[in-house]
Parts: structure tokens; sequence; C-alpha cells
């Protein structure tokens, strides 16, 4: 008598809860990956072997483009009831005897870094759109011509006066002028900061002592 | 998501010849494989895509009033780097005073690791090699301490260094930011303990010169 053969099928797992699983990991992480903020200007940082991540939180930056444009940026440091980019504007704006209205004060809060004359300020903040804003970035002058000390100058004494924690922080371009950069070092130096953050692309380097 | 199998059991019916049912079941291993790849490289790059930073400390600059006596660097240590345009790069060793001769030689280095880097490593040997034994023992754990005790290790090894070069380095007009930030980096890979960056004198400038228009002539092979 021929044995009953049972019919071999090739055990099956079903795949379901394993693709289920994959999609939600997926998910979480392409929605916390932080996107980059936007930048006025494009800069490309030098490399280099130092592997400090770059503070996000309690930091002044100071942007030196392609064609030495410096542009700024503060945060709202750690507790954002304390508005303090809306402070440094008002502040900034009476130096320069110029008022902004609440409405360009809050819109100021949420957006990022900024480069132009102060004069200029009101125009970008009520800007309709990108371009038109893009625009009005010129670069924040570095100069010393008729004032005391150049805007530059008063953006970082006010930013430091409203958050006395935050670093500073040097996003430069490779092209950039080091005379340039220098500038914006000794403005920083004349409000009393000595230490500096330079923004790098990580490099790794094997040395070896023959 | 789920399989659909067709009856494909139904082989063993006699009679009527059904039409062949194709199962439905699409294999999904591919999508599979692209989802795990996708979240891997998610995974991966929202942790290093953060930028670094590289922090340097400037001294505070001198107060123009107060006259602030000079601090006299010894010759023997003295190495000076200039930075010029077109990522050129010269140094020379000692220091360019015209009354105190001899005036040293100015030689014409490069950014590349055979370049500047030797140079350096050369002069600094000793404490690099004594903080790289310090690194490689606590790596292979032959010594353990914690990691605040190995940085002010580290530390003092540079603060209590004797025979280390001090560099001085100095740029002219048109040197890119690149350049500073390479060189500065150079400092932490040969572990220079001392450096300041400073500005060139008008006799630096003269030698510099001179030097460029030698090294030009030398280059070309025509007579000084």
């Amino acid at each position: 008598m021929a044995k009953i053969k049972v019919a071999k099928s090739a055990p099956r797992t079903d795949m379901t809860p394993m693709v289920d699983m994959f999609m939600l990991l997926l998910t979480f992480f392409m929605l916390t990956a932080t996107f980059r903020p936007q930048e006025p200007t494009q800069v490309d940082t030098p490399g280099s072997i130092s592997e400090k991540i770059t503070p996000e939180r309690n930091v002044i930056t100071v942007y030196v483009g392609k064609d030495n444009k410096v542009f700024f940026n503060l945060d709202n440091g750690e507790d954002s009831t304390l508005h303090i980019r809306q402070e440094v504007l008002k502040n900034v704006g009476a130096a320069y005897n110029l008022s902004f209205t609440p409405e360009q004060l809050s819109k100021f809060e949420r957006m990022s870094a900024f480069g132009m004359p102060i004069e200029k300020m009101g125009a970008w903040i009520d800007a309709p759109n990108e371009s038109e804003r893009q625009l009005l970035q010129t670069g924040i002058p570095v100069d010393t011509t008729d004032a005391a000390t150049s805007e530059l100058a008063n953006w970082i004494l006010y930013a430091r006066k409203a958050n006395p924690r935050a670093e500073a922080t040097i996003r430069g371009d490779n092209t950039a002028d080091y005379k340039a950069v220098k500038q914006v070092l000794d403005i920083f130096q004349g409000a009393k900061i000595n230490q500096f953050n330079l923004v790098t692309n990580l490099e790794k380097v094997e040395v070896k002592l023959d | 998501m789920a399989e659909i199998i067709a009856n494909e059991g139904g082989g063993k019916k006699k009679g009527k010849k059904r039409a062949k049912k194709f199962s439905t079941a699409i294999d999904m291993t591919p999508m599979v494989d692209v989802m795990c790849l996708l979240l891997t490289f998610f995974m991966l790059t929202t942790a290093f895509s953060k930028p670094k930073v590289m922090e340097i400390v400037l001294p505070d600059p001198p107060d123009p009033n107060i006259k602030t006596p000079r601090v006299e660097i010894p010759k023997a240590r003295a190495v000076n780097i200039i930075l010029d345009e077109n990522d050129r790069i010269f140094f020379y060793n000692g220091l360019a005073d015209p009354t105190k001769p001899p005036i040293p030689t100015v030689f014409e280095s490069d950014y590349s690791k055979d370049g500047i880097r030797k140079m350096l490593l050369e002069r600094n040997r000793s404490l690099f090699k004594s903080i790289e034994e310090l690194n490689n023992d606590v790596l292979t754990g032959k010594q353990v301490m914690p990691r605040d005790t190995l940085e002010k290790r580290l530390r003092d090894l540079r603060k209590y260094d004797d025979l280390g070069p001090i560099v001085l380095i100095k740029a002219t007009e048109k040197v890119k930011y690149k350049n500073i930030v390479d060189i500065i980096d150079e400092m932490a890979i040969c572990n220079i303990a001392r450096y300041s960056l400073t500005d060139m004198n008008s006799f630096e400038v003269k030698l510099l010169a001179k030097a460029k228009r030698d090294i030009a002539a030398a280059q070309t092979g025509q007579p000084q």
C-alpha cells in the first residue's frame, strides 16, 4: 500500500507585522530627522578633525558667505517665554531710532538668519515671498563708518546682553577672505568674547610618526 | 498585505480541466529589502549629519592704554608659519630680527601631510609621542582613568612641555578662511602646545617677498 504523501509546502511566515513595524520605524526616523535650517547663503565650511558637536541652543551665529557678506542669527535660548529675539530686535532698533510693530516682532521671532542693514529690516520682515526677501539680504555692515560701533557689533552686544550664556559660532565659507572673518573675530573680541566655535565638517586623518 | 493564496491544492480533482488559477501573491521581499535599507540610512544619517565645530580661544586683545611687556620667545623654539594667497605656505625657524643676525631662511611648504605636517611632527616629536602613548594606553586599557583625569593629564602634558615648537601663525592679505582653519587644524593634529595668530611686521613682509623671488628664480633655473 502506497504511503499517503502529505503535500509539502514550504513554511511561510506571514510578513505583515514585520513590514508594519518597518513602516512605523521608517516614518518615525523620517519625521525626527531635523531639517537643516534655511541658510541665508550657501556656505561650504572647511574640514577639520574636531569632533565637538555644534550647539543648537544658546548660540549667536555669524555666517560669512563666499562674497564676504555677513549674516546673523540668534536663537531663543532655552526659555522661549523670554522672547530673546524680540528683545534684541527692539533694542537694536532703538539704538538706530527705529521701532517695530508687535506683528513685526512676533514674525521676527519665528524667522531665522538675516543679513541686511537695520533700515531694511522692516521691509524684510514684511516681504510677501521668499524671493523678495532674499533680494533684501545684502549683508550686515561691519564697518565703522559714521557710528562708533558697526551694526554687527551692536547686534552681538545686545544679543549677548539678552542671553549671556550664548556661545559664538562662526560659519565661514572656504573661499571667504580671512580678512573678513578676522574683522568679525575682532568685533566679537570687542564685545569681550574670546572663545569661538568655527563650524567645520568632520575629516578623519591618520597621523603616523615615522 | 495579505497573501492571497489561491486554490493550489485542487490538482487532484478529476474531471473538467479547469483554467489554471495563477496565484495572485505579490512577492513582498524586495519591498521589505528597500524599507530595511531606507530605515538603516535614516537611522545613520540623522546621527551623523550634525556639523561639527572647532573651538578656538583667542587671547584678550591688548589694551592700547596699558603697555604690556613683550613676551620673549626663545629663538630655538620659535617656528613662524606664513600663509600666503593661492594656498601657499612658508615657514622659517627662529625669529626674523634685522638687528640680530643671522636672518633665517624661508622655506616653502604645502598643506599636504608631507608638507607642513611633516615639519611640525619632526619638531614636536617628543610631545606628540607622549600624548599618543597616553591616548593609546587609555584606549587599550593599560591605564584606566575617568575622562576628566585624561583631559587634565593631556592639558598638563602640553602646559609643561618645554621642547616643542612655539608656532607663530601669520597671514598675508589675500589668505582664505579655509587656509586658517587648515593650519589651526594642523596644530591640533600635531598636538602643538603653543601657537598664536599674529601680524607680520614690515621686515617679515620684505623677507617673504625676497624668498618668493628666490623660489621663483630657482624654479625657472635662472641665475639670481
